[in-house]
């Protein structure tokens, strides 16, 4: 670890705040002498103010409270009927109000995985680029166009996706890989098992591979900006190469940033609605868990269940069960989040550990 | 001076208040409020403005769907509801009184894209059920090729497309389903709904989800409206019915479907496999819902209005007119409301 390149302790704050390093900035100016005394009308509109802030922060947890106090009260009657069977079982049938949703849980981890897979090494590769590599004149262009692509509603990416994306991946995509020897290898073969219309995991996946790379990127991009120049300088003073810089000083010392850029996009992934629906098949694979590794097989998100059932939904358990729907999708987002928070946690404890 | 300044103030505001709360009143006693069923909204909304241009009586119609309809019924937020699928049991308990008005009917055709095979191809109850079960998987299973001998069919694959979202349209189908099939209906089937269990295929939203999953897929086979497959120029099938004839379906045969079957009192019944002739199997009635007390004599003289003298525009959008029987006893159900 002594050859490798200083680094300066990080924040564990993974948001797409520039994480500026705890610099002893705040040393020099803390002389209490130098500030003038403050009148008591002014220092009562410091206090307004902190409890003002105060509230605003707080009113983030109650909102929240209040969320999760709404959705468990209102899908109280399904929790009581179905316990964790709700979870763990396949079966969603209106006509005999058994409601189970394994398959749905399946298919937002298994969509998003697709998307992150696929939305991740284009992301970072294009803010390396932008930050590091390209001239001005195509950055700011290209930086303007990936905010553009950030801003487009989903449902025009749908619309995209139905008339681009999906022909597009019948005639270059499935076509050739079923006809290959792809699907008859062991264990492989399984992500690329049966005949597909188009409208499947891989397809939502690809979509919001798409909807989430300008948020990943624009938020990297942002990061490794904010890196100190004086870090570049200092490892090209050692003689380090362009590309030894940004591997061994500029990535290591963005790591928990751009972790915290991709939980940004997994976030957007997993509660995506539309344009998920549009693509993914609305159907869960014909198995006897409703699951399927074949990434060419129709599934269903959480999200898109409650797009398409909600409004025709019967009163008392049908209305119920979507509810916890809701509420399992609200702590599928938890649990992702809080396992990403904590890898962000560790991964910036290993960088102050490398000192 | 302070003191009355604030005085003259409220007054204000207070005067100002109840002109808009009197001229809210007066307005909403003109204006009749409804929401519900997507599938018949077109014609709704073509009624309610010649309603309008007839009586000056101002009709708002949303189509927010038959759940929301109903809904919004039970809740007593709007004058009317609207429905494609009956009430079930659950729903009638929730909203004591209510009414089944049928206004027009609708088929539900089988659509489908085959390669190199127009419209009209003949179908039977048994195979659309083993398709939609994913028994009969290839367009040339001798099943089907034999019933339209005409016709050349490709050996590509049977790609069943069903609605995700829940639907009227989706409980007409599949209440024929179960009634042709034994498997559909019986104790380890799909059975009938605005939503079931599909057993395969893929789900779209909304008719035009429908449609777009069947022009995508060389071999797509699917359920939409009969308004809709004929206005975006699908091909769909000719179906057997009860009688053992192939029926192309039709306006015409729409609403003589509805003459050949028995109707409960309360018309909560979807008209599937008709003893008709020249009936088409798979049609449904869509509804007005309206409280049988307590409605505002305006809204019962907009549905008379609706039972009258709006059957006439029907056919032209692809409704089925109600046929007389049918008709009478809608107006016999809205004389009874008080």
């Amino acid at each position: 670890m002594a050859d490798r390149a200083p680094t300066v302790p990080l924040t564990t704050a993974p948001l797409p705040t520039v994480p500026l390093p705890a610099q002893s900035v705040s040393k020099s100016t803390s002389k209490p002498s130098s500030i003038p005394p403050a009148s008591s009308l002014a220092r009562f509109g410091d206090k307004i103010y902190g409890a003002v802030i105060f509230l605003a922060s707080l009113s983030i947890f109650g909102i929240i409270l209040w969320l999760f106090w709404q959705l468990t009260g209102a899908s109280l009657p399904s929790i009581r009927h179905f316990g964790l069977s709700f979870v763990t079982g396949s079966e969603w049938d209106e006509v005999s109000s058994s409601y189970h949703v394994l398959p749905y849980i399946f298919g937002t981890l298994f969509s998003s995985a697709i998307a992150l897979l696929l939305a991740v090494p284009v992301s970072i590769g294009a803010a390396i680029f932008l930050s590091e590599l390209a001239p001005r004149w195509i950055r700011t262009p290209a930086t303007f166009l990936i905010e553009l692509l950030a801003a487009i509603p989903s449902v025009v990416y749908g619309l995209w996706g139905i008339f681009i994306l999906i022909p597009f991946m019948k005639q270059f995509i499935v076509t050739p890989i079923v006809g290959s020897r792809l699907p008859h290898l062991p264990i492989i073969g399984e992500l690329f098992k049966g005949q597909s219309a188009g409208y499947s995991m891989l397809a939502a996946g690809m979509i919001l591979a798409i909807m989430v790379t300008p948020f990943i990127t624009a938020v990297t991009r942002d990061i490794l900006r904010a890196i100190p120049r004086s870090q570049r300088e200092g490892s090209y003073a050692l003689g380090a190469t362009k590309w030894e810089t940004i591997s061994q000083v500029v990535i290591p010392y963005a790591k928990s940033g751009i972790i915290g850029a991709v939980i940004l996009g997994l976030g957007r992934a997993l509660g995506e609605t539309m344009a998920v629906t549009m693509l993914i098949g609305n159907q869960p694979p014909n198995t006897p868990n409703g699951i399927s590794l074949s990434v060419f097989q129709p599934g269903y998100t959480l999200a898109s269940a409650l797009a398409n059932k909600f409004s025709e939904a019967s009163p008392g358990l049908s209305t119920s069960a979507l509810v916890e729907v809701g509420l399992v999708l609200f702590g599928v987002t938890i649990v992702v989040n809080g396992a990403a928070r904590l890898l962000v946690f560790y991964t910036a404890k290993d960088v102050q550990g490398g000192k | 001076m302070h003191k009355s300044f604030t005085q003259t103030w409220k007054g204000a505001v207070l005067a100002a208040l109840g002109l808009t709360l009197l001229g809210g009143a007066s307005a909403q006693a003109q204006q009749i409020n409804g929401a519900g069923a997507t599938f018949p909204a077109p014609l709704y909304l073509k009624w309610f403005q010649e309603y309008k241009n007839a009586t000056g009586a101002q009709v708002n119609y949303q189509a927010i769907g038959s759940g929301g309809g109903i809904k919004n019924i039970t809740a007593h937020a709007v004058d009317f509801g609207a429905s494609d699928a009956p009430m079930n049991a659950a729903e009638m308990a929730a909203a004591p009184g209510i009414l089944h008005i049928p206004t027009v009917a609708g088929a539900v055709v089988v659509a489908y894209n085959v390669p190199g095979v127009g419209p009209g191809i003949h179908l039977t109850p048994a195979i659309i059920a083993d398709i939609f079960l994913g028994k009969i998987t290839k367009w040339n299973d001798s099943q089907i090729t034999r019933l339209s001998p005409g016709i050349k069919f490709p050996s590509t694959s049977i790609f069943p497309v069903h609605r995700s979202d829940g639907s009227g349209t989706t409980n007409i189908f599949t209440t024929y389903l179960s009634e042709v099939s034994s498997e559909w209906g019986g104790a380890d089937g799909p059975k009938s709904g605005k939503s079931v269990r599909w057993p395969n295929g893929l789900g779209g939203k909304g008719n035009a989800g429908v449609a777009q999953l069947i022009k995508q897929n060389e071999g797509g086979i699917g359920y939409i409206e009969l308004s809709y497959a004929v206005t975006n120029v699908i091909s769909y099938a000719a179906i057997r019915n009860a009688k053992g004839k192939f029926i192309y379906p039709s306006v015409n045969n729409t609403s003589d479907a509805a003459e050949g079957v028995t109707l409960p009192a309360d018309f909560r019944k979807v008209i599937t496999n008709t003893s008709s002739v020249t009936g088409y199997p798979i049609t449904g009635f869509t509804f007005l819902l309206v409280y049988k007390n307590g409605t505002r004599p305006e809204v019962k003289k907009l549905l008379q209005w609706c039972l009258t003298t709006g059957q006439a525009g029907a056919a032209a959008q692809q409704y089925a007119p109600l046929p007389p029987s049918v008709k009478r006893r809608a107006l016999a159900a809205v004389a009874s409301m008080r």
